[in-house]
């Protein structure tokens, strides 16, 4: 399939970048990895009048640790996420999460970054990041930051918050009030797919006791879903078997699943309880 | 009509070419470079038969724009060995009986040269998530996974780099 044609920038610098986007505002679309944007020009259902490749400017690829808080840039790929030493020690909800990105040549290019911005509601990443409190970083022409909440930014189905002449550089992770535990449960048709359901699990937590808790649905709502009352019932206390129960009851009561080729929206809404019970049950989730 | 000036070496030669913004690499690869052997399946970044590498990853070139390799080395099937000289990957294909139509081998055997690049031992389990990405028709898979444990052990016993497109030794 041929995209229709389109004006194509390589800048090399953050400020090329930003004037090209500024020449052709809303009419100009930023490429990262591409994994859901070349699709999307390929089938027309965009037609970018400019396509900004920002592959070519340095010191975007990186993900790393400061003042206690994660931050990852716009060209960290999920490839290096999966192999990151640093998330399988303080980050165990997204260390889970990125070997279930899609497949192994998507997850060579594509970004966590872009995929957020993308705001496909079957997205893996923006629940996670509703877990943890994350935010994404953009930044607009004159340099300045605006810091927003994933829970902000991903404003309906496709549709983010970004204004005009803004790029997304950065997402970032907030300290945690505690140890981190967690994972990420997907149950997909087949290897690759879209997630059937997807569940977002990170605990903060000192000795047994759970300081914050971050439940997110995937595939199972018009968007990600944050599932604040069962993260509310966990607050404060320890896990067993009747908090687990509770929690698993309301974050499937939070959810908003369809019937659909995969599956019943009964059947989805019973695998989010099933999965919530899970992963707090995981060895992953009570080794404090 | 818009065009751009790329300089990318494909399978060890450096080629310099003007290109639509707009082609995709594998229509590049196909169309412009003659290489034939880089397939198109399902055209929508789903099936992996159009995989190559690009700086030795695998990638979709389905879904980058060739313009997007400017300055980088992309390595395609008719790169990984020649008929005289077939890499142990395709040798291991021919010996296990690797494949039926045909038509997803050379994303395969790409996918897999990146798999034992990472790890020159892996299990069949590490085999399997490696080419997850690659969708075979026939369903072949399990001499498709023979064939990649065929050729690592192939690999280890020579303990050497092998040439890539009987070009250059790395």
């Amino acid at each position: 399939m041929y995209p229709s044609r389109f004006h194509y920038e390589a800048p090399r610098t953050l400020d090329e970048a930003f004037e090209a986007i500024q020449a052709y505002g809303d009419e100009a679309k930023i490429l990262a990895g591409g994994m859901s944007l070349i699709p999307l020009i390929k089938l027309r259902f965009a037609a970018p009048a400019c396509i900004v490749d920002i592959n070519n400017i340095p010191g975007l690829d990186y993900h790393e640790e400061e003042g206690g808080s994660l931050r990852i840039g716009a060209l960290c790929r999920h490839r290096t996420l999966e192999r990151s030493s640093l998330l399988r020690n303080n980050y165990p909800v997204m260390y889970a999460t990125a070997p279930l990105i899609a497949d192994p040549m998507v997850r060579n290019r594509g970004t966590l970054v872009g995929s957020i911005c993308h705001a496909d509601p079957q997205g893996d990443w923006a629940s996670v990041m509703l877990s943890l409190g994350g935010e994404i970083i953009a930044r607009n022409a004159e340099g300045r930051e605006r810091t927003i909440p994933v829970s902000e930014f991903v404003v309906g189905p496709f549709q983010n918050s970004l204004q005009t002449g803004e790029i997304a550089v950065a997402a970032r992770v907030p300290a945690a009030q505690g140890t981190r535990k967690g994972t990420y449960l997907k149950l997909e048709r087949r290897v690759g797919d879209f997630a059937t359901v997807g569940v977002a699990i990170n605990l903060e937590m000192s000795g047994g006791t759970v300081n914050r808790a971050g439940i997110a649905l995937t595939g199972v709502g018009s968007n990600n879903i944050k599932c604040t009352s069962a993260e509310q019932a966990l607050a404060g206390k320890s896990l067993n078997s009747s908090t687990i129960d509770q929690a698993a009851r309301l974050a499937a009561e939070a959810s908003e699943p369809k019937s659909d080729v995969r599956g019943s929206a009964e059947y989805k809404r019973h695998i989010v309880y099933t999965f919530v019970q899970r992963g707090l049950s995981s060895r992953e989730a009570r080794a404090a | 009509m818009e065009e751009r000036r790329i300089n990318v070496v494909v399978n060890g030669e450096p080629k310099s070419v003007d290109v639509e913004p707009r082609i995709l690499l594998a229509h590049f690869l196909r169309e412009v470079l003659g290489l034939t052997g880089t397939h198109i399946g399902c055209d929508t970044t789903n099936c992996g038969v159009c995989t190559v590498l690009v700086d030795g990853l695998p990638m979709k070139s389905c879904t980058m724009f060739a313009v997007m390799t400017d300055g980088h080395e992309v390595t395609t099937v008719e790169g990984l060995g020649m008929p005289s000289e077939l890499h142990p990957i395709q040798q291991g294909f021919r010996e296990e009986h690797g494949l039926q139509c045909g038509f997803c081998t050379p994303g395969m055997m790409l996918a897999s040269k990146a798999i034992l690049d990472e790890n020159p031992n892996p299990t069949e389990e590490e085999v399997r998530w490696g080419l997850a990405g690659n969708l075979c028709r026939c369903t072949g898979y399990q001499n498709i996974v023979k064939a990649v444990l065929w050729a690592a052990e192939k690999m280890r016993s020579e303990g050497g780099a092998y040439v890539l497109g009987g070009r250059s030794r790395r």
